[in-house]
C-alpha cells in the first residue's frame, strides 16, 4: 500500500483527506504512484504533471523520505520505506505568490 | 416572479449572489473553488440550471467545472486543451518567437441551443469546443491557423482570447477578440476565420492600421441586432454596422477612452456602457472618481453615472469580462472592481448599490435572469 500525501488544493478538488493510499502493480516510481493517483482520481489528471508530455508541473516538487526526488528520472524505484507505505510520497507546492 | 443570479469570478474563488427580481435584498454563496483563480463563470441559455466555471492556478494549472444545480454543487469536468498538430509560434513580447503554450481558459460561452455545447477562448490564443458537458475539448484550429497566428502578440495580461459572441440569428457566425491580435469573424461555424479590423488604428504597433495586432479588449452586441457590434479597444471605442467589415470611432466626449469592459442595454441596441480608465499606465478612474458612461446614442455623446458610485479617492479598475446585464424590464446593469465591490443598477444606470464590497479581486461578471 502506497500512501501518497496531496497539498491542500488537490486535496480538495479530489475529495479526499490528507493523505490517500493506492496500490502500484510493479515497481514503485515516481511515474508508477502518479499513474496510480490518476487512474483512482481522474480529476488530478493535469494538475500535477502535464497532460501531453507528462512533465512535473514547475511549482510542485516531490519528496520522500525527506529527500526531494524531483529532478530525478520518475523512472526510478523509490526507497523500500515507500513502496512499503512506511513513508508516505510527498506533492508539495511551491510557497510562491500571493 | 423574476429571480437574478450573478455568477461572479475572482483572484480568490467563485461567488454566486441570488436575488428576487427587485434586486434589493441578495443571498451570497461562495468562495466555490476557494484559493484558486476562477476567470469566468457563466449558464447556458438553454439550461440555466447548467453552469460552466473556469478554474485555474499557477501550481495546479487548468480545471473545468460544471454545475446542474445552478451552481450549489460542482463536479470537475475534462481540462485537457491540447492544440492541434504542431502549434509553432507566435511573438512574444520583444518580437521574437515565442512557442504556442496554453496557460488559462479566459472565457467560457455556452451554446445558444444546446446546454452540452460550449466554447472556450483560451491564452496562449485558441479557440476551443466541448459538445459532451465540457468532458473533452477540441480546438478549432482554423482560427490559430489562418495565417496571421505567427504575427499575434500577448497584450500585459497575455496572450488571450477573451470575447466570444455567438450570432442568434445565424448559428455559423462567431465573433471573437483576442489581445493583442484584434476581432476575427467565422462564417462557417469556426472552419474558417477573417480578421475584421478594419478602421482601428492604434499607435504602439509599427503600422498603426495593420490587419491584425490590436489590442481589442472587449466587444459587446445586442441580440437584435446582431451585424452591430461594439469595440473597447486597449485606447478607442469603436462601432461596426456591418459584422466588423469595418469599424468607426465613437468616443466622443468621454474623459478618456481606455478601458475594458463594454456592455449593451437588454432592450435598447444603441445604449451602451463603459467605464473609462485613466491610461494604460494607470489602471483605475480618472480622477478617483468611479463613473460608467452611458450612451444613448450608440456612441459618441456620453454621460456619465455616477449616483451611489464613489466619486473621491477610488481607484479600482473594472476588467473585460467584468460587466453584464440582466433583462428584467427595467434592465439591471452589473459590474465588478479589482477592489472586490460588485456595483448593480436596477435602472439602466442611474442609480448604483454595492451588493457585496469586500470579495477578492473581480474577474468576470455574468447575469442570469430566471424565471
Amino acid at each position: 500500500m502506497i500512501r501518497v500525501v496531496l497539498p491542500h488544493h488537490l486535496r480538495n478538488l479530489a475529495r479526499v483527506g490528507s493523505e490517500v493510499q493506492l496500490e502500484v502493480d510493479g515497481p514503485v516510481t515516481t511515474r508508477a504512484i502518479l499513474d496510480a493517483l490518476e487512474a483512482r482520481y481522474p480529476t488530478l489528471c493535469g494538475t500535477i504533471r502535464d497532460h501531453v508530455t507528462q512533465k512535473r508541473r514547475p511549482f510542485l516538487r516531490f519528496f520522500v523520505c525527506e529527500e526531494d526526488v524531483s529532478l530525478d528520472s520518475p523512472e526510478v524505484p523509490l526507497p523500500e520505506a515507500i513502496a512499503s507505505g512506511a513513508e508516505p510520497f510527498y506533492i508539495i507546492g511551491a510557497i510562491a505568490g500571493g | 416572479m423574476s429571480k437574478v443570479r450573478v455568477l461572479v469570478g475572482t483572484r480568490k474563488g467563485a461567488f454566486v449572489l441570488n436575488s428576487d427580481g427587485k434586486r434589493e435584498n441578495w443571498e451570497v454563496s461562495g468562495p466555490h473553488f476557494g484559493g484558486w483563480e476562477v476567470y469566468h463563470v457563466k449558464g447556458s441559455p438553454v439550461d440555466p440550471n447548467r453552469l460552466y466555471a473556469s478554474q485555474s492556478s499557477g501550481w495546479f494549472g487548468q480545471v473545468i467545472q460544471r454545475s446542474d444545480d445552478g451552481g450549489k454543487t460542482w463536479d470537475a469536468v475534462g481540462n485537457k486543451f491540447v492544440y492541434e498538430g504542431t502549434p509553432g509560434t507566435h511573438l512574444w513580447y520583444d518580437g521574437t518567437p515565442h512557442p504556442w503554450e496554453f496557460k488559462r481558459v479566459w472565457h467560457l460561452e455556452p451554446s445558444l441551443t444546446d446546454p452540452d455545447t460550449v466554447f472556450a477562448g483560451v491564452e496562449d490564443a485558441a479557440l476551443f469546443r466541448t459538445t459532451d458537458g465540457g468532458q473533452t475539448w477540441n480546438e478549432l484550429a482554423g482560427l490559430r491557423e489562418h495565417g496571421s497566428g505567427s504575427r499575434w502578440q500577448p497584450g500585459a495580461g497575455g496572450m488571450c482570447l477573451h470575447t466570444i459572441i455567438l450570432d442568434p440569428s445565424n448559428p455559423k457566425r462567431i465573433y471573437i477578440a483576442i489581445s493583442a491580435a484584434g476581432a476575427f469573424r467565422t462564417d462557417d461555424g469556426g472552419e474558417t476565420w477573417t480578421p475584421i479590423n478594419r478602421g482601428l488604428r492604434s499607435e504602439f504597433m509599427p503600422e498603426p492600421t495593420a490587419e491584425v495586432g490590436h489590442c481589442v479588449h472587449r466587444l459587446a452586441m445586442h441580440r437584435s441586432h446582431p451585424n452591430v457590434l461594439f469595440m473597447q479597444k486597449h485606447w478607442d471605442v469603436m462601432r461596426t454596422d456591418n459584422a466588423g467589415d469595418s469599424w468607426q470611432e465613437v468616443s466622443g466626449n468621454l474623459p478618456t477612452d481606455f478601458g475594458f469592459a463594454i456592455d449593451v442595454h437588454a432592450h435598447e441596441p444603441e445604449t451602451i456602457y463603459v467605464v473609462p480608465i485613466k491610461s494604460d499606465s494607470e489602471h483605475y478612474p480618472p480622477e478617483g472618481k468611479l463613473r460608467v458612461y452611458r450612451s444613448r446614442t450608440g456612441g459618441n455623446d456620453w454621460e456619465p453615472l455616477t449616483s451611489g458610485l464613489p466619486q473621491s479617492n477610488c481607484f479600482v479598475n473594472v476588467l473585460r469580462d467584468a460587466m453584464a446585464v440582466d433583462t428584467l424590464d427595467s434592465c439591471g446593469i452589473y459590474f465588478g472592481t479589482s477592489g472586490g465591490q460588485v456595483y448593480m443598477s436596477p435602472d439602466a444606470g442611474d442609480n448604483w448599490t454595492a451588493i457585496v464590497r469586500d470579495l477578492p479581486p473581480v474577474v468576470s461578471v455574468e447575469v442570469q435572469t430566471l424565471a
